[in-house]
């Protein structure tokens, strides 16, 4: 890869760069509110984001550098098994549209800003609280040092090395975080998008001109597997189970995350969020076209020395220096937004469900907004200490269990929007199971996500996500029979369409 | 719309989950379509009916929450 710089593309990838930056700072007046010194404010902006705020936001956040990164190069090296994050992000909008709304619901009418203030308003239980809570924020620490990881690979194709460039980003990234709070990603979300369109559409429609048509570069893709003798276009009949599940499990997992919880709670209804559900699956068509340029990597035989470098290289490769440094600008932007929501919706968990529950129980509103908005800074703050000190296999390894993790607090979440059946020892108990359950699945795969299961002979490959799953709900289930009732819960509100 | 058209168009939501979830039924080269193998074109195009889908869900359920 060339280290030499190349001046127009870092004029423009700098422009931009500075343009989001005004904007940040300037998201602070934007739709005024009387005061930032609340967390609904803060956090949320005010549950106020109607239909086109959330689609920029949740697709801002869902859709993130890394998948823009690390999406094309898993499909680079691994081929049609990479794939499995276009049926993840299809079938996880069927689920947004029933649950979501109900969650956002019972969020508004409480008050409640984030998963654990809905278990602890569900259940009175502190110490179920304080796993949703503990684990929100462990899961995503990784997942924002993994923003990185895509800034750090277009800082490299531009031919920036060393760790200041990202350093200089992630601190005005936390400054304009710190001022206008989720106002500020939810703006350059509008910029970022439209940016990220513009140059999916331009490599999808010129970059197949340029390497002789699709099935050239799906032939191209084809010999190159061969040649490496690893990798293939079809999934192997071994990986079709664990193919679904990746792509359940990943689903099911999308929506507990802090962030994007966020975005749901900040909306300003039910309907906005179900309308997003019809609206959101356009990023997915992008994500499939994105995952595609994995393939025109091998179509343009290009020798990287990692495989998150193919689709800046592919860039830098096919395209005019205006064009790669705006390109650039673009995944470097669309690292930003996911970052500052993340270290939005952490900060959140922490001042809720940690400081309020444990410190200062009386906190006022504009002190629970101070709390957070500092926790956002220190958030981040580790995550840039996680990157620049551990190796980078070390926050992919986090990651993968990340995903793991937060699945397991879907139980406590979202069973009891429906039912009052369930209690806290069960579900406590379960999401102990499936957290620790799953880790020394995951540690004993040798940090592979994935596990082999043997029924009646039959050995299928299974997303340990999933199984760890399966194993908490059962657990719930069968505490929750034999703990004996201390007191009959009320049922839960009638849940109406 | 009366209800009953309101719970079978939510019904509908679990086609993408069975169209999706059993690979054996795509993962197939033919039939290609302007180049791509049907594994991909295929699951490209869940995402427009998904989104019909839940557009038609959407359009089932009345105005309050």
């Amino acid at each position: 890869m060339g280290s030499d710089i190349n001046v127009t593309a870092l004029s423009v990838f700098i422009f931009f760069f500075v343009l989001v930056t005004i904007m940040g700072f300037i998201a602070a007046r934007w739709r005024k509110p009387e005061t930032l010194a609340h967390i609904d404010e803060w956090g949320l902006g005010g549950r106020s984001f109607g239909t086109w705020i959330t689609w920029f936001l949740v697709g801002g956040d869902f859709y993130t550098a890394y998948t823009v990164i690390a999406v094309p190069a898993l499909v680079y090296t691994v081929g049609a098994y990479g794939f499995f994050a276009l049926p993840y992000t299809i079938i996880v909008y069927p689920f947004v549209f029933m649950v979501m709304p109900v969650l956002w619901k019972r969020a508004k009418e409480f008050g409640y800003v984030t998963a654990a203030d809905v278990v602890h308003g569900q259940y009175g239980s502190r110490g179920l609280e304080l796993a949703v809570a503990v684990t929100g924020v462990i899961a995503t620490m990784p997942y924002i040092a993994l923003q990185l990881v895509g800034m750090t690979a277009v800082l490299k194709a531009l031919g920036l090395h060393g760790e200041l460039p990202l350093a200089i980003a992630f601190i005005v990234l936390a400054l304009y975080t710190y001022s206008a709070g989720l106002r500020a990603p939810a703006l350059i979300a509008f910029v970022k998008d439209i940016m990220i369109y513009i140059v999916v559409i331009a490599a999808v429609a010129l970059i197949p001109s340029k390497l002789g048509g699709y099935a050239n570069v799906f032939n191209a893709t084809d010999a190159a597997f061969q040649a490496k003798g690893s990798g293939s276009l079809l999934l192997g009949p071994h990986q079709y189970v664990a193919y679904a599940t990746l792509a359940l499990g990943s689903a099911l997992a999308a929506f507990m995350y802090p962030h994007t919880l966020t975005g749901i709670f900040a909306s300003n209804s039910g309907r906005t969020i179900r309308k997003n559900a019809v609206l959101l699956p356009a990023y997915t068509l992008l994500l499939g076209l994105l995952a595609l340029l994995g393939y025109m990597g091998h179509a343009a035989g290009l020798k990287l020395d990692s495989a998150n470098d193919v689709v800046p290289v592919l860039f830098k490769t096919l395209f005019s220096g205006w064009f790669s440094g705006f390109a650039f600008a673009a995944i470097a932007i669309g690292a930003l937004v996911p970052a500052a929501v993340m270290s939005i919706g952490a900060a959140n968990l922490f001042t809720r469900n940690f400081w309020k529950a444990y410190v200062d129980p009386a906190v006022s509103p504009a002190g629970e907004a101070k709390v957070a908005k500092i926790t956002s800074l220190i958030v981040k703050v580790g995550a840039l200490l996680v990157i620049l000190f551990l190796p980078t296999q070390f926050a992919l390894d986090l990651q993968l269990l990340g995903g793991i993790w937060i699945l397991q607090t879907l139980p406590a979440l979202v069973f009891g929007l429906y039912t009052g059946w369930f209690r806290a020892p069960g579900l406590l108990t379960g999401w102990f199971v499936g957290f620790f359950g799953g880790t020394y699945l995951v540690w004993d795969a040798g940090w592979k996500p994935l596990h082999a299961v043997t029924i009646g002979g039959a050995s299928f490959t299974v997303y340990t996500g999933l199984l760890a799953l399966a194993a908490n709900i059962v657990v719930a289930v069968i505490v929750n029979l034999l703990a004996p009732a201390r007191s009959a819960r009320k049922a839960p509100m009638s849940y109406r369409w | 719309m009366n209800k009953t058209f309101g719970t079978a168009a939510r019904w509908l939501l679990v086609l993408p989950y069975i169209g999706l979830l059993w690979p054996p039924f795509y993962n197939s080269r033919e039939p290609a379509l302007f180049g791509f193998p049907f594994f991909y074109w295929y699951q490209l195009l869940w995402v427009p009916i998904t989104a019909v889908l839940i557009w038609i869900a959407y359009r089932s359920v009345r105005d309050g929450e």
